[in-house]
């Protein structure tokens, strides 16, 4: 019996709801931004699984696309982490509520 | 059991059990090294969808580039004690109900889509080679490719422009 499609979204599915759940419910912004990699990396295998579904190169392009906006999002969110920890000495997301550097 | 759904279930085993590491682990450091544990059995995936390209893409930018970005951060930071309890009592709670709420919805819909096959036909022999990839990328993908630059060039400045301390 070979492997199904409904597998890998099976998967692509648990992944991405962990990734939600650990934006909902951990407290330290780092966590936070590897829980949101986490969830593309989800979407990343939905999309290969369908281009694997339908023999289309298309969806194995949106994902080289999909890294490369990830890796510019991360760049510039660390930086952002960074020059909060160093106004704040923390990262806790619960103290960023006043919308002033 | 083919060899195939034998290593399928083992990895996706490994990649549930890496993501609920990740989100439960106290250490900032142990959960960037669960979340390069999980990349990596994604790669393997994308191996058994016939995605090489995109699997050593994901080994050398996610679990390389991006996570050694994450740990370098982290030390900046102090790991360990980067730990914040939450001041909502019902936050975790509710958001537990929600991601289940979620997946009853988002499986609802997969197990609602009739007329899936099987993925056992036969591919053709370069499908997601390096060489259809770039194929596709510099003919019908070129204008996406070339924003894509000036997207990373944003990136970067702006990265820069962020951390820049003022001098007074």
């Amino acid at each position: 019996m070979p492997v199904s499609i409904e597998y890998y979204l099976g998967l692509a599915i648990i992944l991405f709801i962990l990734g939600a759940v650990g934006v909902l419910i951990r407290r330290n912004a780092l966590i936070i931004f590897m829980s949101v990699e986490l969830m593309l990396n989800a979407a990343n295998l939905a999309f290969v699984a369908f281009a694997r579904y339908w023999q289309q190169p298309s969806g194995q392009i949106f994902v080289f696309f999909i890294m490369t906006v990830a890796a510019a999002e991360v760049a510039v969110g660390l930086a952002l982490i960074v020059t909060i920890f160093r106004s704040k000495d923390s990262i806790d997301v619960d103290l960023m509520n006043s919308l002033k550097g | 059991m083919t060899i195939q759904l034998v290593l399928f279930f083992i990895l996706a085993l490994v990649a549930i059990a890496t993501a609920v590491g990740m989100l439960v682990s106290r250490n900032a450091v142990y959960a960037a090294l669960f979340l390069v544990l999980n990349f990596a059995t994604v790669a393997v995936f994308y191996l058994l969808l016939n995605a090489p390209f995109i699997s050593v893409a994901q080994i050398t930018v996610y679990a390389g580039a991006i996570m050694v970005l994450f740990l370098f951060v982290i030390m900046l930071l102090g790991g360990d004690k980067l730990n914040y309890p939450s001041k909502l009592a019902w936050q975790r709670p509710a958001a537990l109900a929600l991601g289940v709420i979620l997946f009853i919805e988002a499986v609802y819909i997969v197990l609602g889509q009739r007329g899936m096959v099987p993925m056992d036909y036969p591919l053709p022999e370069t499908f997601g080679s390096p060489v259809e990839i770039g194929w596709n990328l510099f003919t019908q993908y070129l204008l996406p490719f070339e924003v894509t630059s000036v997207l990373l060039l944003v990136a970067i400045v702006g990265a820069i422009v962020l951390t820049k301390t003022e001098k007074k």
